[in-house]
């Protein structure tokens, strides 16, 4: 196959970037798209050209670390996957494939397609734990939980905190991830102690990282590669009127 | 912005409720006591108050969430397809919305502040302000007819997005009663614009 790329280059964080164009061939349709930047890197390498920088790690759908606006989608063109696990099979010979980095003004480029997604970070640690020594794990079936309950919760923790909720949204809400981190805990019996003051935190740390609000377009559900459901932001929305309005938890 | 536009769109269902008298009385008499009533009630003048807030609130919000989340990605993506994951009017909300605040103007100035201010001329039959006469004489004017069924068509796509997005906003997703509230939404949002934009046509055609 024969591609022509459309690669967003950006020395750092300080200077403008801009779309240079690339041509890769001999690219099998097989190859995944991290796997064809491979080819194109090292073929930049042999030129003595600087490489592109990306984001990567387990290559196999669970890390969450490989970003890219493929097309104007994170991830590309298909639903539920990350970009490691798009393949160059999902293209057509000779197509333009224009690769941008995630833009958010709370996700600020690094270099080239990488961004810096430490707000992340800084949410979950405003509040996405629970404070207590857990010890050895305990007996199962001593803490009973509902099936449907435990679901939902497994469901939510399925998020892997790529990022591409925030990436896709035109709002550059990051509301689907923070709702996973909230309802992974809010739905389960060790989460409750702190289940209002946690929800009030980490909208807080969410809102002073500079990302947008929800305004229910739906995009993060569709885009997201573990399928978290637009249910975790209704949840945390409960959660935080719940907080302001009727309990009287402290928050800090 | 839920609680508002929720409070907007009960607004509507009272609004459309009654205009739809006309369909029922072609001397307008029936539209006119109906107009009367909400013109002398004292419970009807200190909601009037209360809707003007909400609108107001309600464009300040907006207004709000729109210089936010520009202010969110201050650099825009090279190419972004959106439809691919939305729709466009989930993505259009504040366009729509200034679209409808032009048509509420101009449709505020028509009747609002006539039978308000300015005070209508002419009584009918029964001795109620002539609104009615007030409706036909500016239904006579194809192009604000043009505007009205077009201002439909953009609140019933506001609607379309806004109805069900407001109880998301609030929080009140349930498995049993979320995809009534969709169907519902659905259904209102088209009714309503459909009932309001018949209004204009209905008067203009002289049926």
């Amino acid at each position: 196959m024969n591609i022509t790329l459309k690669v967003w280059r950006q020395k750092n964080q300080n200077v403008k970037g801009n779309l240079v164009d690339y041509k890769v061939s001999g690219i099998s349709p097989d190859m995944s798209f991290l796997e064809m930047f491979d080819v194109l890197n090292e073929d930049l390498i042999n030129k003595g050209e600087e490489p592109i920088v990306f984001d990567h790690d387990c290559r196999e759908g669970i890390c969450g670390m490989c970003s890219m606006f493929i097309n104007g989608r994170p991830h590309g063109p298909k639903e539920g996957i990350t970009t490691c696990q798009l393949h160059m099979r999902s293209f057509k010979d000779g197509d333009t494939i224009v690769v941008e980095p995630w833009r958010a003004k709370a996700f600020p480029v690094i270099k080239d397609l990488v961004v810096d997604r430490t707000a992340f970070d800084r949410v979950i640690a405003a509040g996405g734990f629970i404070s207590v020594n857990t010890g050895n794990a305990q007996d199962a079936n001593n803490l009973p939980i509902p099936k449907p309950q435990a679901d939902a919760a497994f469901e939510a923790a399925a998020c892997i905190g790529c990022g591409a909720c925030v990436a896709t949204c035109k709002n550059a809400s990051a509301m689907l991830f923070v709702s996973a981190k909230v309802s992974q805990l809010a739905l389960l019996p060790q989460g409750q102690p702190e289940r209002y003051m946690r929800v009030q935190n980490m909208v807080a740390q969410m809102d002073a990282e500079g990302f947008g609000n929800c305004t229910n377009t739906g995009a993060c559900e569709v885009e997201c590669p573990k399928g978290i459901s637009l249910e975790n932001i209704a949840r945390m929305n409960r959660d935080y009127l719940n907080a302001k309005f009727i309990k009287e938890e402290q928050f800090k | 912005m839920g609680l508002t536009g929720l409070f907007l769109i009960m607004f509507l269902a009272v609004h459309c409720f009654l205009n739809s008298f006309i369909f029922f009385d072609k001397t307008g008499e029936l539209f006119n006591v109906g107009a009367h009533f909400m013109a002398t009630n004292w419970l009807i003048r200190a909601m009037e108050v209360v809707l003007m807030l909400g609108l107001l609130l309600h464009i300040y919000q907006g207004l709000r969430l729109v210089f936010m989340n520009k202010a969110a990605r201050p650099e825009k993506y090279a190419y972004h397809n959106g439809q691919a994951n939305s729709t466009w009017y989930s993505r259009s909300m504040g366009l729509l919305g200034t679209l409808l605040l032009i048509f509420l103007i101009v449709h505020l100035s028509d009747f609002w502040t006539t039978s308000r201010f300015t005070g209508i001329p002419t009584v009918d039959a029964n001795g109620h302000e002539d609104l009615y006469a007030q409706m036909k004489e500016s239904f006579s004017n194809i192009y604000l007819v043009i505007l009205y069924v077009l201002a439909m068509v953009s609140l019933a796509y506001h609607l379309l997005h806004g109805f069900a997005s407001a109880f998301q906003t609030l929080g009140w997703n349930h498995n049993k009663y979320t995809p009534i509230i969709k169907a519902f939404g659905f259904w209102y949002s088209i009714l309503i614009p459909l009932i309001f934009a018949a209004m204009p046509v209905y008067i203009y055609l002289g049926l």
